[in-house]
């Protein structure tokens, strides 16, 4: 039995402490009034200021994008001046709200993919991960915090406290047709209702699957191992549907005029691949706690395997969705390229370099992926990656040129990470780390490469 | 010099396996083993040298990737400049996202083939090539163990017989 330690413990509460501190001096900070947004802009400097100025025209394209047609906004200059301010002041209220939002999805899609995991782990019936299920299981637990705060998040949303979903705003949808035309599926309440479906989706299958891990411990026969295996096969068609509508609700429409086809396998392998991250990690941590003394090097080489092969995988994805849009370069789909590589250079092209390069150099080596250290510090790299594709997803449509990596945005990672260790950790120390009766448990332990 | 080598003839890979590990403990040098398919670990039980063929794969796919780089560099770009895309920035960085899928699958490409190509050669295969191995069986159902014998056959027949053999032969070489 795994105890939590007290070190662990105080750790995780400063974090979300200092997490907390940060998400407040986010709020504290964000301007109330059109006025004091443009102040803002002001007293950030010359450079800034330049900058800035030299934005407005493009700018004027994020403004008509977003808030329908700027022409139906007024012809007077005046006016345009005032709608832009507004735009701004949006803007900048969005950004502690869009902190908040990206750190929450972030974590709750480490817990979503590693569901994923332990589900196709379970239907493939595969020999090797047994001893891994009670890591994964405890990562999981996270799925019923995580998704409470990303239904508030987005309850939130629909209730006008902010702008992320500029669809939710009646005064935009009434000028934009585009987002007329879709508002039978893009609808508050639908929307809501959605959110829910999927949440409990999951939030079941975890439960019942859990319950099933530990009865199968006690059992005599192997009953609740079938169950598992046929519940996890059902939950894999579930969770490829609406972990897609996920990605389409959650990331997709904050941006709503554009679309991408191949959306959610995208987001799927950012949570897949940060998923399996986490558990290795979680897992090292545990072996050099010396408990699951019989995971050893090929357990770790096999998921530091499968941090490898879903980080090509995920920038094939990437690739492939950028390189279409890139070559045809059709104007409603290209702006989303176009506004990232504009304002977002560093954090657009430093996430390929992280996601990819880093992953590929680092772990090629078969003889790295065994190196617990390494696996580590890789992991670090690639979770980092993963963070900057959700912020890289969410900011452009949300904050647009006013995003910065600030104390909003570290805030909230460090809150919800802190949150996240003590939920995981917490849930690891309820039940044995090693499952005892699963069949293929001989074989897990005998694993070798 | 003719050599004598001994020959002990396995029918399962367990068997197979646990004799290599008790001969490599009595400290003899097992020149070969004949298996009709891979045997996993056989390799480590032996003592042999892990392979060095990734790190061949590994450069042959820079070869590739150099290859691709140059040639569409000269063929898209210098040569015949073209307007990728409806953006005539004939540029190669500018135009790199077109370039992609041709490097990627030159790059595996190049890894595979030469790799392929340095295994034959390394391990002497290439076509019309006879046969080394000195029993038939062990293209079927049988794994054979060879031993050089170094006036220590009665004692080598004893060691084998014991770890399971079916049959053990001595022959010249």
């Amino acid at each position: 039995m795994y105890t939590i330690s007290n070190r662990l413990k105080i750790a995780s509460i400063i974090l979300m402490v200092l997490g907390a501190i940060g998400i407040g001096i986010g709020f504290g900070s964000s301007p109330s009034t059109a006025e004091e947004a443009k102040e803002m802009i002001a007293s950030h400097g010359e450079g800034h200021g330049d900058a800035h100025a030299e934005n407005v025209t493009e700018h004027h394209g994020v403004a008509e994008s977003h808030h329908g047609n700027a022409e139906a906004h007024g012809d007077s200059e005046a006016h345009h001046d005032s709608s832009h301010d507004e735009h701004l002041l949006h803007q900048l209220q969005n950004r502690p709200w869009a902190a908040v939002y990206v750190a929450a999805f972030f974590f709750f899609m480490i817990a979503l993919g590693v569901l994923a995991f332990n589900a196709i782990q379970r239907a493939a019936q595969a020999g090797w991960s047994p001893l891994l299920f009670r890591v994964m299981e405890g990562i999981t637990s996270y799925l019923v915090p995580g998704g409470i705060i990303m239904f508030v998040l987005l309850a939130c949303s629909v209730a006008h406290l902010n702008h992320l979903f500029v669809w939710m705003d009646p005064e935009v949808v009434a000028h934009d047709e585009l987002i007329q035309g879709k508002s039978g599926f893009l609808n508050g309440t639908f929307f809501l209702i959605r959110a829910v479906i999927f949440l409990a989706g999951w939030i079941f299958y975890r439960e019942y699957s859990r319950k099933l891990s530990l009865a199968q411990d006690e059992a005599s026969d192997d009953s609740n191992f079938l169950k598992n295996f046929r519940a996890s096969a059902a939950f894999l068609v579930f969770y490829l549907v609406t972990e897609s509508m996920m990605s389409w609700d959650w990331i997709m429409s904050v941006d709503p005029h554009w679309f991408s086809t191949l959306f959610g396998w995208y987001i799927f392998a950012s949570m897949f691949v940060s998923g399996i991250t986490v558990i290795a990690m979680v897992t090292i941590y545990l072996k050099s706690k010396g408990l699951l003394q019989d995971v050893n090097d090929s357990h770790i080489h096999d998921l530091a395997k499968f941090m490898f092969g879903i980080s090509i995988f995920w920038t094939y994805l990437w690739f492939s969705q950028f390189m279409l849009i890139w070559y045809s370069n059709i104007p409603e789909e290209v702006t989303y390229y176009v506004t990232r590589i504009a304002d977002f250079k560093l954090p657009f092209f430093g996430m390929i370099v992280m996601n990819f390069l880093f992953p590929v150099l680092l772990l090629i080596n078969s003889d790295y992926k065994r190196l617990n250290w390494f696996v580590i510090m890789a992991g670090v790299v690639i979770l980092g990656g993963h963070y900057l594709d959700i912020f890289n997803a969410i900011m452009p449509s949300t904050v647009g040129d006013q995003w910065f990596i600030g104390i909003p945005e570290i805030g909230s990672v460090l809150f919800f990470a802190g949150i996240f260790i003590f939920w995981i950790f917490r849930a690891l120390s309820k039940a044995p780390l090693q499952p005892k009766r699963n069949p293929f448990i001989e074989e897990s332990k005998h694993f070798h490469y | 010099m003719a050599s004598k080598v001994i020959h002990a003839l396995y029918t399962d890979d367990d068997v197979l396996m646990h004799a290599v590990k008790k001969v490599k403990e009595a400290k003899h040098h097992i020149e070969e083993v004949y298996c009709p398919f891979p045997v996993h670990g056989l390799d480590k039980a032996m003592g042999l040298a892990t392979t060095r063929l990734a790190i061949t794969s590994f450069l042959y796919g820079c070869v590739g990737l150099t290859v691709a780089i140059t040639m569409m560099n000269f063929i898209m770009i210098e040569d015949w400049p073209q307007d990728i895309g409806g953006k005539p920035s004939f540029s190669f960085l500018e135009n790199l996202p077109a370039f992609v899928p041709i490097m990627f699958e030159l790059t595996v490409f190049f890894a595979a083939h030469l790799m392929v190509i340095t295994f034959y050669m390394r391990s002497k295969l290439w076509p019309f090539k006879e046969a080394e191995n000195p029993d038939k069986r062990t293209t079927d159902d049988h794994f054979l163990m060879e031993i050089e014998i170094h006036d220590n056959e009665d004692e080598l027949r004893k060691l084998l017989s014991e770890t399971g053999a079916v049959e053990i032969n001595i022959s010249e070489k």
